[in-house]
């Protein structure tokens, strides 16, 4: 008796298991191409943001190398893209990520010619404080944008620090932690595009599409 | 007629599920920072539970009575992830600002519990109205909680609603007033707390005004139920 009824009671929740599997399996078919695009289409978004279009030629998402190093991030191997006009070397595209925000991690884009120069940066994920360490989104405050044509001489550049350590940029009223790590963050990635610039881009290409 | 009435009340005000049960306050509270933020979680949760109510009630008597609780976790945890990846394919800013709390739907109490409490019981037709109505009850607080949040914490409305509505939603935005530093309590948790409170303090005042008003015939004195906010 408690055996059949043990027997019929599994049979059926197998059975929902298998159907509702089925139907999640289903949706999923139908929804991956439409999600891929729609992730292709932000990160192109994010690219355009930083660096501008008009200036390379190439599938940007497609040409990428994948470093590992203390400069951009202390975990994980970070993807650099790299821009080329007409099969010549432009500029790099950087995700990095810094560990020093208020309340843990911040993601990065930053943009940086084969001169040294910054071309754009974004905090593409961050989880600090809304209303003030937020501001570095470029939704809440242009903060971001003063990093646009700026350099890096050298590690111990007076220029990269917040106002109130001396630097050239502006803290936010009641956080001043937040701006402190996007900018060293920024500071670190750029030197790291300088010193390899031609290494990374004589390297393979890990992101081409078979 | 009179029991689609019935519904319409318990749904929206008599026994909502938000303001009167305290059901699924982890996505209430969490998202609410925005009326366009709680009008996408309104929605999604209103699709779950109108589609688990639906199922669950087709269902209803072929499933043996031990077996009926996992049927109905598999079934909702089926409908969370459909809408999850529909909504990741179409409105992709709006699944990236809900974040975290769009697979947390299927932690929310309120859809296991119309499932057991009224879907597993009653008709398809029924079922499905029911689980419009508290779906409706739930997105109503939820937006009137983010208006709230949003008025008071930045000065706007309709904020982002472009990321759930098209680029033409840019132009739902209002500013009613700007201020330099943003007020964070009203951003932030508490602000929520303070401002659910503050509904359901609102609800019972209009409810007792409403009872004295009426002057009810003496009613036998019922158990008080468990876990419910209004006071009698």
């Amino acid at each position: 008796m408690i055996i059949s009824s043990m027997v019929k009671n599994g049979a059926l929740l197998s059975a929902f298991a298998l159907i509702t599997t089925g139907i999640v399996a289903l949706i999923n078919a139908a929804t991956a191409e439409t999600i891929a695009e729609q992730e292709q289409l932000q990160l192109v978004r994010q690219f355009h943001e930083v660096l501008s279009p008009e200036l390379y030629n190439n599938q940007l998402s497609e040409d990428c190398v994948v470093v590992t190093n203390d400069l951009l991030g202390p975990y994980k191997q970070q993807v650099i893209y790299r821009a080329k006009l007409n099969g010549k070397p432009v500029a790099l595209v950087i995700r990095h990520i810094t560990p020093n925000g208020y309340t843990g991690d911040i993601n990065l884009l930053s943009a940086v010619y084969q001169n040294g120069e910054i071309a754009g940066v974004r905090v593409t994920k961050h989880q600090e404080t809304p209303g003030l360490g937020d501001k570095v989104e470029l939704k809440k405050s242009d903060w971001i944008t003063t990093f646009k044509g700026t350099t890096v001489a050298a590690e111990d550049d007076p220029r990269w620090a917040v106002k109130k350590d001396g630097g050239q940029f502006d803290q936010f009223t009641g956080a001043t932690i937040t701006p402190r790590a996007v900018v060293s963050s920024v500071k670190n990635a750029t030197l790291f595009a300088k010193s390899q610039f031609d290494a990374l881009f004589l390297a393979p290409n890990a992101c081409k599409k078979v | 007629m009179s029991e689609l009435k019935t519904l319409l009340k318990d749904g929206m005000w008599k026994n909502n599920p938000a303001l009167v049960q305290l059901l699924g306050l982890c996505p209430l509270l969490g998202v609410t920072s925005t009326i366009t933020n709680a009008l996408g979680l309104g929605i999604a949760t209103l699709l779950v539970l109108v589609g688990s109510n639906v199922s669950v009630s087709l269902i209803r008597n072929w499933v043996p009575k031990d077996i009926r609780i996992p049927v109905f976790v598999m079934i909702i945890a089926a409908f969370v992830t459909v809408i999850q990846l529909l909504m990741n394919a179409y409105t992709f800013g709006l699944y990236q600002s809900l974040g975290i709390f769009l697979p947390l739907i299927v932690t929310n109490c309120a859809i296991i519990g119309r499932a057991e409490a009224y879907a597993s019981k009653n008709p398809v037709h029924l079922s499905a109205f029911d689980g419009l109505m508290m779906g409706l009850g739930f997105m109503l607080v939820l937006m009137v909680l983010g208006a709230m949040r949003e008025i008071i914490g930045q000065g706007t409305l309709f904020d982002g609603a472009d990321l759930l509505l098209g680029p033409w939603a840019q132009s739902l935005r209002i500013e009613i007033f700007s201020f330099d530093n943003q007020f964070l309590l009203a951003i932030l948790p508490p602000g929520a707390f303070l401002g659910l409170g503050l509904l359901i303090a609102a609800k019972n005042v209009i409810d007792t005004q409403i009872k004295s008003k009426q002057s009810l015939p003496a009613e036998a004195e019922k158990g008080p139920r468990a876990r419910v906010t209004s006071l009698t």
